[in-house]
């Protein structure tokens, strides 16, 4: 076993650990509640650091995909040729920084999930199983893969979010649901045109990029299926105005599932665009990615107008990713190096900074039951540190220097001035209004005048103290010593077609 | 040549099923429930005797029946599917009726049908093995004498089952009228030497063949005895309604539309197009408004239908290549569907057996009392809409890419947009199971362990398949594979469109 290889079982652990937790799960009896969060935590700190070696074992030696696993799964038969579909595992600078994101927020919402007592190893078994799916669609290199575990991420949220949700859960469930399946429909159809035009036999997508590169998957082909593939994966990423999932679907899901939905899943549909649209299909990104920035301008103002009127916590938040993926896409949507470098950062940085966010509303609520802002006030007297932790949140929210929001969101306002000069004007207004949203709460909730209700609100539990603590560390280092991140991004994206320089 | 060994796994299951009916006529005190598990038994033998057929040499009855990976494909799924049909209607049945052994010999006499239908290379063997499938389960839809229900399906069937056998003899003889034989590879020559150019009678008599087994196979819009025939069976012959009288009918579809009619290819190829889009959506659209868990299942089942019918047109389309690659993918999903429809009845069983109820709404609170029986419905449903890791994720891609041609890009999509509407009703009762409370004050329950080690052995199989779909997709390559040799039409080599 070269060492190469053996870092491509490191890949392959992030899968299978997760599966393997939840299998492990299926068998522990359901009343031992305290065995069941035993071994999440430890499943969430293991995967955590594979993730971390991961993301610091990534060479910065110029090549693309490193830590390769290849297993043969089927070939040969029917339609599938030599290559057929193989689970090929491998990481660029791309998954490298998404892997620790998931890492980090995976285990933060383990730990944030210690409090649930109804059903909580149900609850487990889909969560572990949802990661498995995160992580594998992050590392398939084969498109049948790919959209497998897209699948499996997606799937278990109808119950995560059905059984164990809160306002208006059902709806809430569903309606993500359907919506995100149907983005999966327009994704599915457009790998079947994909795999019949380029008719090569293989769902092997390194071979599917060269033939979107070298003409196989003909300029008309790609300017008709690149839609297909971008507003499939769009639905997830909250593009507007295929949106209207995330509002009530994060008002309705439990905290963990909010923190790893808006962590880490909405990065999977920006993800995907990068995979299936830029670099599978170069001549429909140029030809489509205008209109993708006039969509993510739109996101992102009308996210952070929405989010200024909203009074719910988790309204707030939903909005503010709306705005926040908006961000993304218009920083893939400049089509130039740092743009899109700024895209991929601002996925890293949304999702830690939103897992806060929705770490702190949890810890709230929990005790409040309430999460109108107007209920609160001068909560800073009775939860010091929860103001402080949610401030952090806050301001990397809004793009303040030295959090990693600012590193993000700087990378994409640059790129965007350079190839659109008017939108960047708007995405500047737009990060405005986050300040404004973010402070109008800040005034009601931590300060204003103390409501004597509240008098007896405990603050963090050394638990989210410790998952709080993690992501806020994760929040700092992006935000003064970026240079491990945007290297092993940068890297990845010189190297993406039509990406200039 | 008169090779009489070919019959020998069929010889068992006919031989069993007299035996069983002898039993109880000379022995009623018989104990009903062992009866059940002697078929099960009778159906393992034929099962392990049919698994010596095969990689054998394909082999001929005087031309009327041939034993080749083909058949065995159905011989082996017909035994299974009479395996896990006789000891899902164990208890079921012992506590509705009086005498079961007619029920138990007719299960297996199906079963022979079923193979039949599957092994049959002229029309007449073809439509005999079809009426013997057909008038058994006249019989175990209405066994339930005392269910007005039971009785009324039994007669709607009958009815429409006997103008859909007279619509496919119809076509039948128009056919032998044009070419002179009821042998496929004789129909396949004399259409091929009747020279280019338009025959009504061909088009005729092709139509009516197709409205015939459409009727078989419930497609719309010849679908209307399934939703009342599914709701008045006992529910093990709902599960083998929805199971092995589709696939049965699809192994015939495959034989004659492969064998003998792929000369005028272009001459049906559209209006089975057609039919697969009208019968996905009007069975996904239609599913959405049921109530009756039964009812629901049949639409939801011609909606699978309607995909599986996409394979038939590519056939027609495509070259032998894309034929080929249509026809084992379309077995690979065949084989993921029955297994999923198994197990999503053997888990409706056992709850049906607790509650007596077949609305959707009987099922509140499963999750609570009983789990394991949530899961596996669970599994099996969102298995039917396609999602991973579960059989129909694999199944449907492999099925779909394996019919996508240029002509057929349209009406996939259209399939997996149909997925998704599917999608929503299974999340119906996935929602019913898991979101919404028991009714009264019950606690958690147990599942016969039979029932319960037969769902999670089918379950395991849905996984099994939805993960590792590769030595499964070989073997359904090897069984398409003498569909589309030319040595196996008798040397004739059949000249494609």
């Amino acid at each position: 076993m070269t060492f190469d290889e053996g870092q491509g079982y490191v890949v392959l652990a992030t899968i299978a650990v997760p599966l393997l937790a939840a299998l492990v799960l299926v068998f522990t009896p359901g009343h031992q509640k305290m065995l069941v969060r035993y071994i999440s935590a430890v499943t969430g700190a293991i995967v955590a650091g594979l993730s971390i070696y991961i993301f610091a074992a990534y060479q910065l030696d110029g090549s693309d995909a490193q830590m390769r696993l290849q297993w043969v799964w089927v070939e040969n038969t029917a339609f599938l040729g030599k290559d057929g579909i193989t689970l090929n595992l491998a990481v660029d600078g791309i998954s490298a920084l998404m892997a620790l994101l998931t890492g980090v927020v995976a285990f933060a919402g383990a730990l944030a999930s210690w409090k649930l007592d109804f059903r909580n190893k149900d609850f487990y078994i889909l969560y572990w199983t949802l990661l498995a799916g995160v992580y594998g669609t992050f590392f398939s290199y084969d498109l049948f893969f790919f959209f497998f575990f897209y699948e499996l991420a997606v799937m278990p949220l109808y119950l995560l979010i059905g059984v164990w949700g809160s306002t208006r859960k059902e709806y809430g469930a569903a309606k993500l649901t359907l919506m995100l399946v149907g983005g999966s429909v327009l994704i599915w159809i457009g790998i079947f045109a994909v795999f019949h035009e380029a008719n090569l036999g293989t769902f092997d997508m390194e071979q599917l990029w060269a033939a979107g590169r070298d003409g196989t998957l003909s300029p008309t082909f790609q300017k008709v299926f690149f839609p297909f593939m971008v507003v499939g994966c769009g639905v997830l990423a909250a593009l507007w105005p295929f949106h209207t999932w995330s509002p009530d679907g994060h008002m309705a899901a439990p905290t963990a599932v909010s923190m790893v939905h808006a962590g880490v899943l909405m990065k999977l549909g920006a993800f995907g665009i990068i995979r299936l649209g830029i670099q599978m299909m170069p001549v429909g990104a140029e030809f489509w990615m205008p209109t993708l920035m006039v969509l993510g301008v739109i996101g992102a103002v009308y996210g952070a107008t929405a989010a200024l009127t909203q009074r719910d916590f988790k309204l707030i938040s939903g909005y503010s990713s709306v705005s926040h993926m908006g961000y993304v896409l218009m920083g893939l949507a400049t089509m130039n190096q740092i743009g899109v470098t700024g895209a991929v950062l601002q996925m890293y940085s949304h999702g830690v900074m939103t897992a806060l966010v929705f770490l702190m509303i949890g810890a709230l609520y929990d005790q409040a039951h309430t999460r109108d802002l107007k209920d609160f006030g001068g909560i800073a007297k009775v939860m010091p540190l929860w103001v402080i932790f949610y401030g952090i949140a806050g301001l990397a929210n809004v793009g303040l220097p030295g959090f990693s929001g600012f590193t993000a969101e700087f990378h994409i306002f640059v790129g965007t001035f350079r190839s659109y000069p008017v939108f960047g004007a708007l995405a500047i207004f737009a990060a405005a209004l986050a300040a404004a949203y973010m402070l109008r709460m800040f005034a009601i909730v931590f300060f204003g005048p103390f409501n004597v209700r509240w008098s007896d609100l405990k603050d963090l539990t050394p638990l989210e103290r410790l998952s709080g603590g993690m992501l806020i560390a994760s929040i700092v280092i992006m935000g003064v010593w970026w240079a491990p991140f945007t290297d092993r991004v940068g890297q990845t994206v010189t190297l993406l077609p039509g990406v200039t320089g | 040549m008169r090779d009489y060994t070919i019959f020998i796994p069929e010889y068992i299951a006919a031989g069993s099923a007299v035996g069983i009916i002898g039993i109880e006529l000379f022995w009623p005190k018989f104990r009903k429930d062992w009866l059940a598990y002697i078929t099960a038994v009778a159906a393992l033998g034929w099962f392990v005797a049919g698994l010596f057929f095969i990689g054998k040499d394909p082999n001929s009855f005087q031309g009327l029946i041939r034993s080749d990976d083909f058949t065995t494909y159905f011989r082996l799924l017909a035994a299974g599917i009479v395996i896990v049909v006789a000891l899902m209607s164990a208890t079921h049945m012992r506590t509705r009726t009086k005498t079961v052994a007619e029920y138990y010999g007719l299960l297996l006499v199906a079963g022979c049908g079923m193979v039949y239908m599957a092994a049959a290379t002229e029309l007449l063997t073809a439509y005999i093995a079809l009426e013997l499938l057909s008038f058994s389960l006249y019989i175990l839809v209405g066994y339930l004498k005392r269910d007005n229900l039971s009785s009324e399906a039994s007669l709607k069937y009958i009815l429409l089952g006997a103008f859909s056998s007279a619509m496919f003899l119809y076509g039948m003889s128009l056919i032998y009228g044009v070419t002179g034989t009821t042998y496929y590879e004789g129909i396949a020559e004399g259409l091929a030497a009747r020279g280019p150019g338009t025959d009504p009678a061909v088009i005729v008599g092709m139509m009516l063949i197709l409205a015939g087994v459409g009727f078989k196979v419930s497609a719309a819009p010849f679908h209307m005895w399934a939703p009342d025939a599914y709701q008045g069976a006992p529910l093990p012959i709902t599960a083998f309604l929805s199971t092995a009288s589709k696939a049965a009918g699809f192994a015939l579809i495959l034989r004659l539309f492969t064998g003998a009619l792929i000369v005028d290819a272009a001459e049906w190829r559209w209006a089975v197009a057609a039919l697969a889009a009208v019968t996905m959506t009007l069975g996904n659209l239609v599913a959405i408004q049921q109530s009756n868990l039964k009812r629901l299942v049949a639409y939801s089942s011609i909606g699978q239908v309607g995909y599986m019918l996409i394979t038939i047109a590519a056939i027609g389309y495509g070259d032998a290549k894309v034929g080929q690659d249509a026809s084992s993918a379309l077995l690979l999903h065949i084989a993921g569907y029955v297994i999923a429809t198994l197990a999503l009845f053997a888990a409706l069983t056992a709850a049906y057996n607790r509650t007596g109820r077949e609305d959707i709404a009987g099922l509140r609170g499963l999750a609570e009392t009983q789990p394991f029986l949530a899961l596996v419905i669970t599994i099996a449903l969102f298995s039917f809409a396609g999602l991973p890791p579960f059989a129909g994720f694999a199944t449907k891609l492999f099925m779909f890419q394996g019919a996508t041609t240029d002509e057929l890009l349209w009406v996939v999509g259209l399939a997996v947009l149909n997925s998704f509407i599917s999608l929503y009703y299974y999340l119906m009762i996935v929602r019913q199971m898991y979101l919404f409370d028991p009714i009264g004050d019950v606690g958690r329950w147990k599942v016969s362990p039979v029932l319960w080690c037969l769902a999670a052995v089918l379950m395991v199989g849905v996984l099994f398949i939805g993960v590792y779909p590769g030595p499964v997709f070989e073997l359904t390559e090897r069984a398409a594979q003498p569909l589309f040799d030319a040595a196996g039409l008798g040397g004739v080599q059949v000249q494609r469109p």
